[in-house]
């Protein structure tokens, strides 16, 4: 179990700046989720700490030594592919034994712990199988099984879940949370799936364009996102545009936006409200302290079980607003509407 | 105007079945020939072994027939070690002047044999090795190695790189890795590719007639000198062996690597 740290990590593909300065700690037992975009450079991070990629200038330690020399087979590392990438020659029990048979392992400990990663990925009784006769779900535990099997330090996952179906992919979240918690490994996980980097991270870093933008618990960036491309990355965002001034932002309209209680000195030109946090009402609601109140048209409803997403035409802007099932019932199709929410659950974002 | 289905699938036949024919008529004319009694090719026909018998007891046959396979089998293992590691290299990394040297590798396929004899014989001189078995050993392999390439290249192609990254993730050696990991999975391929070697080496008669020993020859060369010597059927005996050997070879070779298409 060792933490990993990254400085001012550069690497180019070609002539492509794919990691820009990147500098970044994932904690020691951590479940740590590197979320972007495509070509964001998270697989490309992920790949520079298994060892695949060289960097052109930077610091990777794991375990506090520093890796640029150590090769790939020497790192200790185990991870996980797209691809589950299982030998296909080799039964269930070889594939999982193979790193423990690299490492010479006399065979009875082989055995041993072979057994066990299989128990704890539930696939005890599937060891002479073959990969091509396992489901995707059941390859994909048997990658997991493999990699942790040699008790790495640290365990890199590439999407490991994309090529699952939604149900299963689901599942094996649970599988992967509740295993990586029992072992206390430290990982790292690209996803470009805000949804599950959400659910599953103890932390998380968002890269855009080969730099990191923002990293830290789940909570605090869905809370605080640092600016307008973080705000609707991860999660949804209505944006709100105006002239900074002492008592909050002054709107196209004329109404000021007042700030939230926790704004930052400098005062921004752009407040991002979460659709959830916004209540839509037919009739103008009472004026009140800390409470913003603005006039939209209601355009479209979509229904979504128990929830439902309408979307309103506010001055030029379009709005997201998330409405409770229940809720439905009290607003129009269509028309005129008020949006309003409290003043502290809107977020100041700096650019 | 379309014509009607069943004739040209006759008219298609009847084409397949000309080209087989002017393909194989000779070869099983000769084939025939080698069980007839008659030295002069005259019928009518009368069923002998007695060629073949002849054929066991002519020295000179047998030692050719003894190196051309000692040199087959050579140039097999030197041409399909050789030509794995290069299909392996090229499908692994990227060095410069890799799209050079795979341009590099096929041409010579193309360039007529009498070039290559001439070229690698007077090349073989400068160099000092002059004539002889060396000299053909060289030959053959350099003959037989774009083959052996491009039939593991083409295995490689469906081989998935990330098995050897989750290989190497797990701590095992680069070596390690294309022996419990590549190698399973390209061996069709690599098996192929050494029949493909032994087929082109086998039969191999220009580019040895240029390098062989005067005396010294493969059986291609010597069937070739013997003719113009004067023609025994015994020449007719050892060359139906000779195609025999050759098409079982290139059938098995077929039934593994499929030209031009996938499996």
């Amino acid at each position: 179990m060792a933490e990993v740290q990254v400085r001012k990590l550069t690497l180019f593909y070609g002539p492509m700046r794919a990691l820009d300065g990147v500098t970044l700690d994932f904690p020691d037992g951590q479940f740590f989720g590197l979320l972007g975009p495509s070509g964001s450079g998270k697989t490309t991070l992920l790949r520079a700490i298994a060892g695949f990629l060289r960097q052109q200038s930077g610091e990777i330690r794991i375990g506090g030594e520093a890796v640029e020399n150590v090769p790939v087979e020497k790192r200790q590392i185990g991870m996980m592919f797209q691809n589950y990438a299982l030998f296909p020659n080799m039964s269930v029990t070889k594939n999982v034994a193979f790193g423990l048979e690299v490492r010479k392992l006399p065979r009875p400990e082989i055995d041993r712990r072979v057994g066990e990663a299989l128990e704890l990925v539930r696939l005890g009784a599937f060891g002479a199988r073959r990969p091509h006769e396992l489901s995707g779900g059941q390859r994909q535990r048997v990658a997991l099984a493999r990699a942790i099997v040699t008790r790495p330090r640290v365990l890199l996952l590439d999407e490991p879940l994309s090529a699952l179906d939604k149900a299963l992919r689901v599942d094996m979240q649970i599988e992967l949370r509740r295993i990586q918690r029992e072992v206390g490994i430290t990982t790292i996980f690209v996803t470009h799936d805000q949804e599950e980097a959400l659910t599953l991270s103890d932390c998380i870093g968002i890269l855009a364009e080969g730099r990191l933008v923002q990293a830290g618990a789940p909570r605090e960036i869905y809370r605080a996102p640092i600016n307008r491309f973080t705000a609707s990355f991860l999660g949804e965002a209505n944006f709100l545009e105006g002239e900074p001034e002492a008592t909050g932002l002054r709107l196209a309209d004329g109404s000021i936006a007042p700030w939230p209680n926790a704004a930052v000195s400098e005062r921004a030109r752009t407040m991002a409200i979460r659709p959830e946090a916004i209540t839509l009402t037919q009739a103008k609601p009472d004026a009140a302290p800390q409470q913003v109140a603005i006039a939209g048209t209601l355009e479209q409803i979509v229904f979504s079980g128990p929830t439902a997403t309408c979307l309103a035409q506010v001055g030029e802007s379009r709005f997201k607003v998330l409405v409770k099932n229940q809720e439905l019932a009290r607003l129009p199709a269509s028309g005129p509407v008020w949006l309003s929410w409290a003043a502290d659950d809107a977020i100041t974002l700096s650019s | 105007m379309t014509r009607s289905l069943s004739a040209s699938g006759i008219a298609g036949r009847v084409y397949v079945g000309l080209v087989l024919f002017f393909l194989y008529a000779p070869i099983l004319v000769m084939a025939l020939m080698s069980f007839n009694a008659s030295e002069f090719y005259a019928l009518p026909f009368h069923f002998t072994l007695d060629w073949y018998r002849k054929l066991s007891g002519n020295e000179q046959i047998l030692h050719a027939a003894i190196r051309s396979i000692g040199i087959a089998i050579a140039t097999t293992i030197l041409a399909t070690i050789i030509g794995t590691m290069a299909a392996i290299a090229l499908f692994r990394y990227d060095f410069p002047g890799k799209r050079a040297l795979q341009a590099a590798l096929f041409p010579p396929i193309a360039i007529p044999w009498l070039i290559t004899g001439t070229s690698m014989l007077v090349f073989f001189f400068w160099v000092g090795i002059g004539r002889g078995t060396p000299a053909v050993l060289l030959g053959h392999v350099a003959l037989a190695l774009p083959y052996v390439i491009v039939v593991v290249g083409a295995r490689l192609e469906t081989f998935d790189i990330q098995l050897e990254e989750a290989a190497r993730s797990l701590g095992a050696s680069p070596w390690r890795v294309t022996w419990a990991v590549t190698l399973p999975w390209i061996a069709s391929g690599v098996v192929a590719g050494a029949l493909f070697a032994f087929a082109v080496s086998f039969d191999q008669f220009v580019v040895s007639y240029f390098l062989a020993q005067p005396g010294d020859a493969t059986l291609p060369v010597m069937i070739y000198t013997s003719i113009r010597k004067g023609f025994t059927p015994e020449i007719n005996a050892i060359s139906t062996i000779i195609i025999v050997i050759s098409m079982a070879v290139m059938l098995e070779a077929s039934r593994r690597f499929r030209f031009g298409g996938e499996r």
